[in-house]
């Protein structure tokens, strides 16, 4: 069942054209990724579709509604979205921040609840950060910032969710940590990743955006080949079929080689 | 020991005890009224303030013993008693300002003084009261002057400072202290050109700040102000939270960021406008108060506003009698202890914000 359907959506910031026509689609229960160089467009594309930015045509439904005549709250119930701001410049506890995922769930006069404390706490544990919950989310490191951020998605009770580079700055061991919660959770997933092979382990399809425009979609092994990498990033590489994880796996070559 | 302990179980970022807080500072309130009333050039002791007070409440008013001065009574109720209560409506509404503005430019540096919002309200007040521009609007005509001042000066600097969808603190700063000359500079050259020689002594007056001549009638519009305005913004505290982790965040947690901020934007205005058309522009309270707000209990807007509003009426009643005691019988305004006071702070903060950018960089 297509959850999320973009039809020729175009936006541009003056006059600079920065998506053209994107149309894409996704399925319930998928992992979708979007990749491409840097300015390709990945993140305008996920900022049209969480309205921190208006298109200039095009149409975006999401089960079936129009996802621009909801209101903000509708939507928040159904999207949650890690984008790329995280630093908060007051000082706010990290079960407040968390808590801050529950708002979309209030009314205009209700104060967070036994019910919202335990989903706060829930939320965090999944992410090891229970006994964190007290800090001060200004003295976080930048990895555990981005998995508080991704503990208030949690927390958001969202069953779609769209990730903006979701592990940028991390080390290797957080980036897999990160991955792996979110495909825990089992929730439908549009995700922009920088790192080819994370998006080759991760990803169920992936759509490869140059210039904003789509120019490959499909499996990862279908788009993921030297020569599509060569194309979009200009760098050679060898891909293979990983033994242990059935994934494609990518080997980039220096220019001297 | 004991009282250290007592002070950490109540005031606390992670379970502070509000309801003893809001009655601890509504007696200190209090407290601050009953010598905010006696104190200045001619002091009356608390205890006789109270029993004036007392004496003037409809049914057990008329119980209590008449044992002190006519002159008493008339400087505590006719001259200190209105300005005690603008100087706690004051405080109130500058502090809420400041939290609603820190909300809207989501920086703790901002007040309506640094960003150039008083300087603006006082120009277009002084526009106003001398040249009449806005006397059709009647007896309001002040404030409604000082509100459009401060309204044009918020979105101006709001607007300038946003770089790419986001407010840069450099540039919010700095356009804030060259509007706040510019409007300065309009403010002097409309006083200079007035037709009346009021008009100097007015301009002094906006510049400094001072809530030496209140009278009962300065009161009724600043509180209705405030009163409105603290409903609007306690039953958007959550909007007030989200607005801080920024507009994109804060639009994908289900806010409408844009209505949201035309609604602070008119809040911080119309409250900064009455507001200064009473008292001038006072400085550094919307700043001050907030951030030991937040020391106390934390940076939930559920708690920050009420608190807030609270100590920056105390905070002005205190500077006030300051203001009339240091140099007796001479008056200093107001806005230069604040500034003396605020200004360190401000300093104080800037630096700790940049060497907090600078620790998490590395």
């Amino acid at each position: 069942m297509t959850r999320l359907m973009m039809n020729q959506l175009n936006f541009s910031y003056g006059d600079a054209n920065v998506a053209h026509d994107i149309c894409l689609s996704v399925e319930r229960g998928e992992f979708v990724g979007l990749i491409g160089p840097n300015g390709s467009g990945k993140s305008t594309i996920l900022k049209n579709l969480y309205r921190a930015l208006t298109p200039d045509s095009g149409s975006v439904t999401l089960d079936g509604d129009d996802l621009f005549s909801l209101s903000h709250k509708a939507a928040a119930l159904k999207l949650g979205v890690v984008g790329q701001e995280n630093d908060v410049p007051f000082d706010f506890l990290v079960e407040e921040i968390v808590a801050m995922g529950r708002s979309p769930h209030k009314k205009l006069f209700d104060i967070d609840n036994a019910h919202d404390r335990y989903i706060v706490h829930h939320a965090l544990e999944h992410l090891g950060m229970a006994d964190m919950a007290k800090r001060n989310y200004l003295h976080l490191s930048g990895g555990e910032k981005q998995r508080v951020l991704i503990a208030r998605v949690i927390a958001q009770e969202c069953d779609f969710l769209l990730l903006d580079e979701p592990t940028n700055h991390l080390d290797i061991g957080y980036q897999l940590q990160i991955f792996d919660y979110v495909k825990r959770l089992g929730v439908t997933v549009l995700s922009a990743i920088h790192d080819l092979n994370m998006a080759a382990l991760y990803c169920d399809r992936i759509f490869v955006l140059k210039s904003g425009r789509i120019i490959f979609h499909g499996k990862p092994e279908e788009v993921l080949t030297p020569e599509n990498i060569y194309d979009v990033y200009g760098v050679r590489c060898d891909t293979h079929l990983h033994p242990t994880t059935g994934k494609i796996a990518i080997t980039f070559l220096p220019a001297g080689l | 020991m004991k009282s250290t302990n007592f002070f950490r179980k109540t005031f606390n970022r992670v379970n502070p005890n509000m309801t003893l807080i809001i009655l601890l500072l509504v007696v200190l309130a209090i407290v601050s009224l009953l010598f905010g009333l006696g104190l200045g050039p001619i002091s009356v002791n608390p205890g006789t303030v109270g029993k004036i007070l007392l004496s003037k409440l409809p049914v057990i008013g008329k119980s209590i013993p008449h044992t002190w001065q006519q002159l008493d009574e008339n400087i505590v109720i006719g001259l200190r008693l209105p300005r005690v209560c603008l100087g706690l409506i004051v405080g109130a509404s500058l502090a809420v300002i400041g939290v609603t503005m820190q909300a809207l430019v989501r920086n703790p540096l901002a007040d309506p003084f640094i960003l150039g919002v008083s300087s603006g309200a006082a120009a277009s007040a002084t526009l106003g009261m001398l040249f009449g521009v806005f006397s059709f609007l009647g007896r309001y005509s002040l404030s409604i002057s000082a509100f459009i001042g401060s309204a044009v000066t918020i979105i101006f600097v709001y607007t300038i400072s946003r770089v790419n969808g986001r407010i840069n603190i450099t540039q919010l700063l700095l356009s804030g202290v060259a509007i706040s000359m510019i409007m300065d500079g309009v403010t002097r050259i409309i006083t200079l050109s007035a037709p009346n020689a009021l008009g100097l002594h007015n301009a002094t007056f906006w510049m400094s700040g001072s809530l030496a001549g209140a009278k009962w009638g300065y009161l009724t519009l600043p509180l209705v102000v405030l009163l409105l305005c603290m409903i609007l913004l306690m039953i958007n505290y959550r909007g007030l939270n989200l607005l801080l982790l920024g507009d994109e965040s804060a639009g994908s947690l289900g806010i409408n960021v844009q209505r949201l901020q035309k609604m602070l934007v008119l809040i911080a205005s119309l409250m900064a406008g009455v507001t200064i058309a009473v008292s001038g522009s006072i400085g550094f309270v919307g700043l001050m108060v907030p951030h030991f707000t937040r020391l106390l209990v934390g940076g939930d807007h559920r708690r920050v506003l009420p608190i807030s509003a609270l100590l920056g009426g105390i905070l002005v009643v205190w500077v006030d009698v300051a203001a009339r005691m240091l140099l007796a019988p001479e008056e200093l305004p107001v806005g230069i202890l604040t500034a003396i006071i605020g200004g360190p702070l401000f300093i104080f903060l800037l630096k700790r914000n940049t060497r907090e950018k600078k620790v998490i960089a590395r």
